[in-house]
């Protein structure tokens, strides 16, 4: 398969930054309403929000590559049995997750470094602080990050369901083109 | 007729001066000469301190009387502070203080025990986490005068120990830390 994509079909780039940002989105999310109910005697107290934080930046990274393959190689060209309606939704509900998601890392930057204390991925390198001047940064951050989390999940959860939609009901190559196999 | 009103006068302050008058002050929050620390065990290795950094209070206190004294502290629960602000997020939440639901804790005396020379014990009702309990605070007074600046001040340290579950405090923390100690010091400012 190739790396670009095409005007029928995405590219291995573009399959790959989509599956496992996924992945990610709907991990963090069941990762980060587990850790929330630990017992602070639990062996997972401290490692399940580490895994989460950190994870959590490596996607910002992801994203933001991802932003970058979007300018760089267009997607494929619209259905042609998608009318001025369904491409205006389309481009408004990518848009929507595309803001969700990146709202969603950011307030969840904002909770742990709101002291100034930087985040540290992994070990590996650390993410410093750079705004903790919000009155109640913690709290805030902390209600955006999970009322967004939801709205971001659902969302997304739309989405899928959509694809399904489009698979299963209208038949189009929608889905398929989300694995390179649109001319299969 | 001047000098029997004169040394009238002279007497009477003579007898006054000796004895302080009960006054009352307003706990000084604009220069923030006073604190309400909190410490508590973290697993039994070591002590977490944290502050309670927006509070509001008054006191009456008569050096002479000291029975006699009231105490009266709001704070805003929601100013803890104990520098991690993951930690402090916690404590803000349900697990803890839930300060959205309670986001204030009060104290009001209800008595004053002399226990020496200077030491009080002060009983009053904390209600804290939406729980009022006669608790006990082992007051000291530390002192009173003039200040440099046309004031008039006096100020005390005090402490106390609650049980969190006294509280309902939900999170348990562990056997070391059922406990959390409060250290108060103030200085108030007379009116």
């Amino acid at each position: 398969m190739q790396w670009r994509n095409t005007s029928r079909n995405y590219g291995l780039t573009s399959i790959l930054l989509h599956w496992i940002g996924a992945l990610a989105v709907f991990g963090l999310f069941g990762l980060g309403l587990w850790m929330v109910g630990l017992n602070y005697y639990s062996s997972w107290y401290r490692t399940a929000p580490n895994i989460h934080k950190s994870i959590g930046i490596l996607l910002f990274l992801l994203m933001l590559v991802r932003l970058l393959w979007r300018f760089l190689s267009a997607g494929p060209a619209p259905l042609a049995s998608h009318g001025a309606a369904i491409r205006l939704m389309t481009r408004l509900g990518h848009g929507l997750l595309y803001l969700g998601i990146f709202a969603v890392m950011l307030s969840g930057y904002l909770i742990s470094t709101a002291d100034g204390r930087p985040i540290s991925v992994f070990g590996w390198f650390e993410v410093p602080a750079l705004l903790t001047s919000i009155p109640n940064q913690e709290d805030v951050a902390g209600l955006v990050h999970e009322y967004l989390a939801w709205g971001l999940v659902i969302l997304a959860g739309l989405h899928g369901l959509a694809a399904l939609k489009h698979h299963f009901i209208d038949r189009d190559p929608t889905l398929l083109r989300m694995f390179g196999r649109a001319d299969a | 007729m001047l000098k029997k009103t004169l040394t009238a006068l002279a007497l009477g302050s003579a007898l006054l001066a000796g004895q302080a008058m009960a006054a009352d002050y307003v706990i000084d929050k604009q220069g923030q000469h006073a604190f309400v620390n909190f410490k508590i065990s973290h697993l039994g290795y070591s002590w977490l301190w944290g502050t309670f950094k927006d509070f509001d209070g008054t006191f009456s206190f008569d050096a002479a009387k000291p029975e006699a004294s009231k105490v009266s502290v709001t704070l805003k629960t929601a100013s803890l502070d104990s520098n991690h602000a993951e930690r402090d997020k916690h404590l803000r939440g349900e697990d803890f203080l839930n300060v959205a639901k309670h986001p204030t804790a009060t104290f009001e005396s209800t008595s004053v025990k002399s226990t020496g020379e200077g030491t009080a014990d002060i009983t009053g009702n904390l209600t804290l986490n939406g729980v009022t309990k006669p608790v006990v605070i082992a007051a000291k007074f530390l002192g009173e005068g003039d200040d440099p600046w046309g004031g008039y001040r006096a100020g005390f340290e005090g402490s106390t120990t609650l049980k969190l579950k006294d509280f309902d405090i939900k999170m348990d923390l562990g056997p070391a830390s059922q406990t959390v100690d409060l250290i108060i010091s103030v200085e108030g400012v007379r009116q």
